[in-house]
């Protein structure tokens, strides 16, 4: 026996728009309106997944958000989605969902074996069942456990849609549209306040739909239908249907996500599938509800087995009946109320069985009268069915020794609807309060101390009742407002007549003991986590409700424990002989409900995962076909490959071109900062550890700039234009930092000083024109300068035109031959660099990349970022006679510490390959010729370059001892690719070692 | 998070970037104890509480401000001033009243930061 559609009434569904969807292959109708879930319940569908662990016959459970049970896989192909609500689906035309979690189908699972080796697979199981006989056993099981673990399967292709992050701004946030959420923002609309009203659901209205009472003289739900359209009419108003906020975040910001296109196939054309919203509230008004509880029985996860709100929600809203012989199993009052409108809807309720003694007579005799069977003093102690419920067993309870007080007797039904009472929904307002409180009087936490600024009204703060709501609601909405400026007119109440019962009056029922044995009494449906093993982790010692939760992962799956939280401690407080609040709850974090990468990342991603920066000659390395390489967020040419070159064997062309003749690299991405001051030569001398404080005006100088700690940091050139003006160079990568740095010195350390630093990376274009023709390819490109070595000697810098514009030209080479680097405005990188291309053919100028870059400063011993990495001093790198002694700089008083001055630190060498092979970045130098006799790492390799000056593989690295070891004879290792190369160590310098080459 | 910058006004938090302790104090240029060295090299106080900090506006107009801020709230407690050189200078972008988002922080004046000097 299973549910089935009613044959009139669901004030949700139209029942004149049929939609044709399939559940596991089988082709199924439902109707506009429905979810996925009441269309299966409709469709007689018992069974809806297998669960997590023991492999489960699972039905669904509610009808909201909290569903921990009927979880399915959604769509297919680029857009599956795993682990969705059936509940939460809005059913639409084609609409294709599967069970999840079995093999080889969903009525017959292979695995729910499992189910029999319960006993080893309890909590902290990993650590217990699956610990031998050897060490290694656990990976061999570990193989095993993973391919069972999980629930459902994720796809493998790139998402199709597309997602969109928005911020909005408002007054008055509302949370939540059912009775509270709808009065609290209409007080704050009158108001005049802007109000954004966010409710998680497709529907306005919560609850309201399902409520007995006329309000104003409406049905409950065409009374939120009149007040959602009044809302809708306000200027101030925006209404956000489908968005959950999901997270409180510091400073009133809120995140929500906007589920823009779940509920169609395909999203609409240039709409994105989710937005997600941060948004900016002045205040928030939480009216978050409050989640029904289960309680928890032996065989409580029969499928079947259901929350009582949720049978009267599936019957009122959506015309589905649950079951054909219904059972109602309470602690209160309201599920009475449920079961009378059940059977009015003509249901046959069979039963209704209450843990209390003593119910109201007019209730009792409501029963009656619809020839509801009564059980008071009763509660269900088994549930019985397999893949569908069958029928329960009953037993008088006695509360104050919560024991069974005599034999059990069997009812039959195919449907249990439980009611255990009410928990407000805290989660929201706990990411920004105290801890939670814990009320008596209803058995509840409701929100601590706000700590940002929200109040929160209705079920969520623990009032039930309707009429305490809309007051609660009405009452917020002005106080917010107000609170922001707002002065707002009391907002006249609706009236109400025909008051439910709110459920309050309850008696406390988490656990109700088996008839033998322990039983299989689920707490956490969605992780399997049973009563037994809540008292299993109070025996092991994981007493506190945070291990309790990690030990077990109880309320750790996507449902985040909101059907299983309050049951769980309740248990552990049981076991300990604590109360409730003695254990407390676990801390509530964002996010409320899973949310979707896609929402998170938004339009950020792909190239717009970061900004692209493009150099002024870009176009021109692209319509040469050089390969582009990413340095930072720079594109940089790496080399300019002819036909049927690779990229090593350009990268030689142009080290050789250069060597030969001349070629032009662009520079332009090199970190540039104007210095400027009175007192900008007594910085300079501050910052960089050899001497600025003299450099003559229109002279250059290499600068190495170390940390505080006295670790090098930086090196560039800067250049003196002025008495008070300097430009200063710095590498690419550290240019904002070093910016930063400086600025920090400044406005911080010593802002006496007057000086102004200011980034000009982006106002120069920067070309370097390098080899033994450069001088005669400038001299034919500029219009007035003398390029002569007296009047442009080595280190100066010279202002001038050349095409006429103007340019800066400095005499600095970084490839160890004859250059020049020519600075130009940006917007006049291109004529210049054209010009230099124009007036070096003759010569057979080259445009090189960073790959020949690299190359050329290698062979020379250049030092760059590589050995620039954060652990090398000027020392190290044989550039100690930089770190000057006779002045006080930013990290001059670290530099003697014992760390920086041991002689067996690792310092900078050559390295030669012996074998011909190329060396790899980043290899280990040892001392062993094989892999068992390797030994310890003496050092590393730093860059690496097949040098054409040599014709041989060389490179860069340090080791301890550094040149102590030169002639030594030691093995560049890279054991993640089985690489060994036999090298010997040499002095840093490969090609032209007394640099005469740069001075002619 | 919001932080009010003098010059540029109340800005979102993602315009700045934090910018270190606000209670060390840089030996003088001259410091030869190697130990007072380390010690504004390496060590910092973590309290729980109220925290000097200072923040650097690098997406506006790279003013440095300095700050207080509780390390346990995240709330603002002072209202940020300008460091360095234009320290002396009014406000150009006075803080408006009442607009607070956390309507409950105070407004204090603090101690001059001991490394302004």
């Amino acid at each position: 026996m299973s549910g089935y559609r009613l044959s009139s009434g669901g004030s949700q569904i139209d029942r004149s728009r049929r939609v044709r969807f399939s559940f596991d292959g089988r082709d199924l109708g439902g109707f506009a309106g429905d979810t996925l879930a009441s269309a299966l319940l409709a469709n007689e569908q018992t069974l809806f997944g297998r669960s997590f662990k023991y492999h489960r016959p699972r039905g669904v459970l509610s009808a909201g958000a909290e569903e921990p049970s009927a979880l399915v896989t959604m769509r297919g192909g680029a857009r599956v989605e795993p682990n969705t609500k059936a509940t939460m689906v809005e059913l639409y035309e084609g609409l294709e969902a599967a069970s999840q979690n079995r093999w080889p189908s969903l009525r017959f699972d292979v695995l729910s074996v499992n189910s029999l080796f319960g006993n080893f697979l309890t909590a902290g199981f990993y650590y217990k069942t699956f610990m031998g006989p050897t060490r290694k056993s656990w990976m061999f099981y570990e193989h095993f456990i993973r391919r069972a673990a999980g629930l459902g399967a994720g796809g493998f292709e790139a998402d199709p849609d597309r997602y969109e992050g928005l911020h909005a701004h408002c007054d008055v946030l509302v949370v939540g549209s059912g009775p509270t959420g709808l009065m609290a923002a209409r007080a704050a609309a009158v108001s005049g306040a802007r109000v954004i009203l966010a409710e998680e659901m497709a529907q306005l209205g919560g609850m309201l739909p399902n409520e007995s009472e006329s309000l104003d003289g409406m049905g409950a739900g065409d009374w939120a239908k009149a007040t959602v359209a009044e809302l809708s009419t306000y200027e101030n108003v925006t209404l956000m249907p489908r968005t959950t906020v999901y997270g409180y975040f510091d400073d009133n910001v809120m995140a929500a996500v906007e589920r823009v296109a779940d509920h169609v196939p395909v999203p609409a054309e240039n709409t994105p599938r989710q937005r997600h919203w941060t948004i900016r509230a002045k205040q928030v008004v939480i009216a978050s509800g409050a989640i029904e509880r289960p309680v928890v029985f032996d065989g409580n996860d029969t499928p079947g087995v259901m929350l009582s709100d949720a049978v009267r929600s599936y019957a009122l809203r959506f015309g589905v009946a649950a079951g054909r012989k219904v059972i109602v199993f309470t602690n209160n009052d309201r599920a009475y109320h449920t079961a009378l409108r059940l059977a009015d809807q003509g249901m046959t309720i069979r039963a209704l069985v209450d843990a209390r003694w003593a119910p109201p007579q007019e209730l009792v005799e409501a029963l009656a009268a619809r020839d509801i069977e009564h059980f008071p003093g009763h509660v269900v102690v088994k549930a019985e069915g397999g893949k569908a419920l069958e029928g329960v067993h009953i037993a008088p309870y006695d509360p104050h020794t919560k024991r069974l007080k005599g034999s059990p007797r069997w009812l039959t039904t195919d449907a249990l609807a439980v009611s255990g009472g009410w928990s407000p929904a805290i989660h929201l307002a706990s990411h920004a309060s105290d801890r939670p409180e814990f009320r008596e009087d209803i058995q509840a936490f409701v929100p601590g101390a706000p700590e940002q600024a929200w109040r929160a009204a209705g079920a969520c703060n623990g009032d039930f009742g309707l009429a305490a709501c809309l007051a609660a609601g009405a009452e917020a909405g002005a106080a917010a407002a107000g609170d922001v400026g707002f002065g707002a007119t009391a907002l006249p109440l609706p009236s109400v007549e025909g008051g439910e019962p709110d459920g309050s009056a309850m008696l406390p029922l988490w656990e109700v003991p088996a008839i033998k044995g322990r039983g299989k009494k689920f707490v956490d449906l969605q992780h399997d986590v049973t009563a037994e093993d809540v008292r299993l982790a109070q025996r092991e010692g994981f007493q506190s409700v945070e291990h309790l939760k990690r030990y077990t992962t109880l309320g750790m799956a996507a449902d985040q424990g909101k059907t299983s939280n309050i049951n769980g401690l309740a248990i552990m407080a049981e076991t300990r002989g604590a109360t409730i609040p003695e254990v407390g709850t676990t801390r509530f974090r964002p996010p409320y409900n899973p949310v979707s990468l896609g929402a998170i990342a938004g339009r950020e991603i792909g190239a717009h995962f970061r900004p692209v920066r493009l150099t002024p000659m870009h176009d021109w390395h692209v319509a040469q076909g050089a390969d582009m390489l990413a340095a930072g967020a720079w594109l940089r040419p790496r080399v300019y490959r002819q036909p049927g070159e690779s990229v090593t064997d350009a990268y030689i062309r142009e080290t050789r071109a250069v060597r030969d003749s001349v070629g032009i690299v662009d520079v332009s991405t090199l970190g540039k900062i104007d210095v400027q001051g009175p007192d900008a030569a007594e910085f300079l001398n501050r910052v960089y550890s050899n001497g600025f404080a003299k450099l003559p005006v229109g002279k250059a100088r290499y600068g190495l700039m170390l940390r505080e700690d006295g670790i090098v940091y930086d090196d560039g050139t800067t250049w003196r234009l002025s008495e008070t003006q300097y430009l200063m160079t710095t590498t690419t990568a550290n240019a904002a930092g070093v910016l930063t740095h400086l600025e920090h010195l400044l406005s911080i350390v010593w802002p006496e000083l007057r000086v102004q630093v200011t980034s000009v990376t982006e106002q120069w274009a920067g070309m370097a024109v390098s080899g033994p023709n450069a001088r005669r390819t400038l001299e034919a490109a500029v219009d007035d300068m003398d390029l002569s070595n007296e009047a442009l000697p080595f280190m100066g810098v010279r202002p001038g035109h050349l095409g006429s514009i103007p340019v800066l030209i400095a005499r600095l080479s970084f490839s160890g031959e004859l250059a020049y680097e020519v600075y130009a405005e940006a917007n006049y990188g291109m004529p210049v660099w054209e010009k230099v291309l124009e007036a070096g053919k003759p010569y057979g100028i080259i445009a090189y990349g960073t790959e020949a870059l690299g190359a050329l400063r290698i062979e020379k011993g250049h030092v760059a970022g590589p050995e620039l990495d954060g652990r090398t001093t000027a020392a190290d790198l044989g550039l100690g006679g930089m770190a000057s002694r006779k002045k006080h700089y930013i990290g001059s008083m670290m530099l003697d510490r014992e760390g920086l001055t041991d002689p067996n630190r690792l310092k900078l060498v050559g390295l030669v390959s012996l074998s011909g092979e190329s060396i790899r970045p980043g290899s280990q130098l040892v001392e062993g010729a094989t892999v068992a006799t390797s030994g310890p790492s003496l050092g590393h390799v730093s860059s690496t370059t097949y040098s054409p000056a040599l014709e041989k593989q060389v490179a860069l690295g340090l080791v301890e001892g550094g040149l102590e070891r030169t002639g030594h004879r030691l093995y560049a290792i890279y054991p993640l690719k089985g690489h060994r190369v036999p090298v010997e160590i040499v002095e840093p310098v490969f090609f032209d070692k007394d640099g005469s080459r740069m001075h002619v | 998070m919001r932080i009010y910058c003098p010059i540029c006004g109340e800005r979102d938090s993602s315009e700045f970037t934090y910018g270190g302790d606000a209670t060390v104090h840089r030996p003088a240029m001259d410091e030869t104890d190697v130990e007072a060295w380390c010690q504004y090299v390496y060590n910092r106080k973590n309290p729980r509480g109220p925290m000097l900090e200072y923040w650097h506006h690098t997406q506006g107009c790279r003013a440095w401000l300095v700050l207080e801020r509780d390390t346990v709230t995240h709330k603002i407690l002072s209202q940020p001033r300008l460091v360095g050189p234009w320290a002396d200078q009014p406000a150009s972008n006075p803080p408006t009243d009442g607009g607070s988002d956390t309507g409950s922080a105070e407004r204090e004046r603090v101690s001059e930061p001991v490394g302004a000097e």
